[in-house]
């Protein structure tokens, strides 16, 4: 018998999952973030937009704790992030999911083991119900069950990324970082690569900060809209109000040839009948 | 959900208190389910709560009462599913918001994957698979040398075209930066051998033959294979797990497509460089190491570092010194060949750049020495007085 941990017995969903205050980033004299501000609040799906190497992949790192900020705090699940102690962070590690850029999955592993590896090393089940469980996040991410002996080297890009994010949420987390998910997919994957997280986001409540170039993605997914530019947050808000803001970036972004195709099918904001 | 152009705090739930997953069963056959049925919960409690679900009987009868679980993650629900026999049974109740994870759990996706195959079959795969290995290597290794023969007659038609930075390069990489390791090694066995054998020359009184067991042993024997066997781990092993990288961004296929010859860029630069930089690293090596010999020597017998120098070319024909010069060239143009073979069938994932580059230094080092034996025998009544 293992030692019971104490449960976390309090459920708050008020306070914010992620929180950053007051950010700098600056690599050598090369200032990326500028005392940037961010919330995400339980169960919303923010989508981080900016331009390319406005810092959007940098700012996720430094929310994973991969890198600290030159200042400033970020809070994830109301801890620290940056100055907590390894055991706690443990915890908060169990806790996130994180769909890297290029997948990251491990070479050296099978499709199976790289979604059974997380599984494995909470040691809390036998390899039967990992089976299941790895079988389960197959299906989930719409990859054939033959795949599952293939080696990542021997995958497509698209496939890569649909395994990394069945990896990612193999230890069913509360909160999903998302880097480019669409980036790569055919048109049909990306539409039912939406339609999974707005399932799981239904049955888990799942809390979601995702990276992302693709309108129709942002536009279907998406409660609110982070807009970073020059190094700050300009707007943190819905689509109907993001689109209608008065600046530069927002204005080719949104108010472009594509921008304004993908907004013309924009369905009604989610929540609202 | 909250108005979402203000983060709204006041709309959301106040804190529940969360319960350990429990298994009630009733009297007249009925279990209910209560607690977190999730992952941070059965992290610590799964195995417990499988061994009581599994002791439960499993007549179709039970009633299960699901409306008392206060979280579900897929986990959870496989673990109930799991129970069921993977059915879902006649009388449950479940929660709206939960029955989702169960319709998922229902509907799997066809496995097509192939059956797995028989033991014995794979066994004998498996035993016979080096034969396959040892042919695909040699015909890799022919390939990759008659490509480089090819391009490099090519070359030669326009030597002005010839990859000569990288190859200038590389000699300093595999040269250069090399002598003071290679110095170190030489110095001190030069000093060894120079002891070992004092001792027994003294024993016969014949001291003054130092010189020569020295000076074959050094110049035609030690000194080549020492620098080969030191650059074949050094510089090697660095250049299988250069171009296995290479492999592995994809930057060998980027070479491809721009119409640029690998072997020209990347193997005929490599072959180069060692074949001529081990030879003089060689020479390097071997004079320190006749240098320690010599300081040895004059600890043990009392012939001094002049003496032993004036010696030397009397008792070794000069003939053994180009020898050991040609057999630096062949060694190095050996480990060239071995290393970049190795890396370029480096498969594109950590594991193999791991083996490939393994294999790659065992096998250059056997090849120096295989190489080494088959001269020694071809040469055998050369350089000897
Ligand atoms: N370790 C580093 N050292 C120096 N500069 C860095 C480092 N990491 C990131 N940068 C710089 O910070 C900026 C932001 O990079 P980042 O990768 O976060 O961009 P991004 O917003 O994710 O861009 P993209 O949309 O193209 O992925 C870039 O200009 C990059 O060159
Ligand atoms: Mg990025």
């Amino acid at each position: 018998m293992r030692p019971a941990t104490p449960m976390p017995e309090l459920e708050d969903e008020r306070t914010p999952v992620v929180q950053i205050r007051d950010l700098w980033t600056q690599f050598g004299s090369f200032v990326v973030h500028r005392g940037l501000d961010l919330d995400v609040m339980h169960g919303e799906v923010v989508s981080l937009v900016g331009g390319s190497g406005s810092g959007k992949t940098t700012l996720m790192r430094q929310v994973l704790a991969l890198e600290t900020p030159t200042r400033g705090e970020v809070k994830v699940f109301g801890i620290p992030v940056h100055s907590s102690s390894a055991a706690t962070l443990k915890k908060i590690r169990k806790r996130w999911g994180v769909l890297f850029q290029e997948g990251a999955l491990y070479s050296a592993l099978s499709v199976y083991d790289n979604i059974a590896l997380p599984l494995r090393e909470l040691r809390a089940f036998d390899e039967d119900f990992i089976r299941d469980v790895v079988m389960l996040k197959l299906d989930m991410v719409d990859i054939e069950r033959r795949h599952a002996v293939k080696m990542p080297a021997d995958l497509s890009g698209g496939m890569v990324k649909r395994i990394a994010l069945a990896r990612a949420l193999a230890l069913e987390p509360e909160l999903v970082f998302l880097d480019e998910p669409t980036a790569g997919l055919d048109p049909d994957r990306s539409e039912s690569f939406v339609s999974l997280v707005h399932s799981l986001h239904r049955k888990l409540q799942l809390t979601v900060v995702m990276i992302t170039h693709d309108l129709d993605t942002l536009v279907s997914l998406s409660d609110r809209i982070a807009v970073l530019v020059e190094g700050r947050v300009l707007a943190n808000a819905p689509l109907n109000v993001v689109s209608k803001l008065d600046h530069p970036f927002v204005r080719n972004y949104f108010q472009g040839e594509r921008g304004k195709r993908a907004l013309s099918v924009a369905p009604p904001p989610r929540g609202t009948p | 959900m909250p108005d979402p152009v203000a983060p709204a705090t006041s709309a959301a739930p106040a804190p529940v208190r969360i319960l350990p997953p429990e298994i009630h069963v009733g009297d007249a056959g009925s279990v209910r389910l209560t607690g977190a049925w999730d992952i941070r919960a059965l992290e610590t409690h799964a195995a417990d709560i499988q061994r009581r679900l599994a002791k439960l009987p499993a007549d179709a009868a039970h009633v299960w009462d699901l409306t008392g679980i206060q979280r579900l993650d897929h986990i959870g629900a496989l673990i109930i599913w799991r129970a069921w026999r993977k059915t879902r049974p006649q009388n449950s109740r479940i929660r709206a918001e939960h029955e989702l994870f169960f319709t998922t759990l229902a509907t799997p996706k066809p496995d097509t994957s192939e059956p797995p195959v028989p033991w014995l079959l794979r066994t004998l795969i498996t035993a016979g698979a080096w034969i396959p290995l040892v042919a695909s290597h040699g015909r890799s290794f022919l390939v990759l040398l008659g490509q480089l023969v090819i391009d490099t007659l090519a070359m030669l038609r326009h030597p002005g075209l010839g990859p000569w930075r990288e190859v200038s390069a590389n000699i300093y990489r595999v040269g250069a930066q090399a002598m003071p390791i290679t110095a170190a090694v030489g110095f001190l066995i030069g000093i060894v051998l120079s002891y070992l054998s004092s001792e027994q020359l003294r024993t016969f009184g014949a001291g003054s033959f130092i010189v020569n067991i020295l000076g074959i042993g050094l110049i035609r024997e030690l000194g080549p294979v020492l620098c080969a066997v030191l650059v074949a781990g050094r510089s090697g092993s660095a250049i299988t797990a250069q171009l296995g990288v290479m492999r592995v961004t994809e930057e060998l296929d980027a070479l491809s497509v721009m119409g640029i010859p690998q072997t020209v860029r990347l193997v005929l630069p490599k072959v180069i460089a060692l074949a001529i930089a081990l030879p003089l690293l060689t020479l390097w090596t071997t004079s320190i190491a006749l240098f320690g010999g010599a300081l040895a020597a004059k600890a043990q017998l009392d012939i001094s570092v002049l003496q032993f120098m004036t010696d030397l070319p009397g008792v070794v024909p000069a003939v053994n010194l180009s020898l050991g010069l040609g057999k630096g060239a062949v060694f190095g143009v050996l480990i060239a060949l071995t290393a970049c073979h190795f890396g370029l069938r480096i498969q594109p994932n950590t594991e193999s750049l791991g083996t490939g580059t393994t294999s790659s230094v065992v096998s250059s080092i056997t090849a120096v020495i295989v190489a080494d034996a088959i001269i020694a025998v071809a040469f055998n009544n050369v350089g000897f007085s």
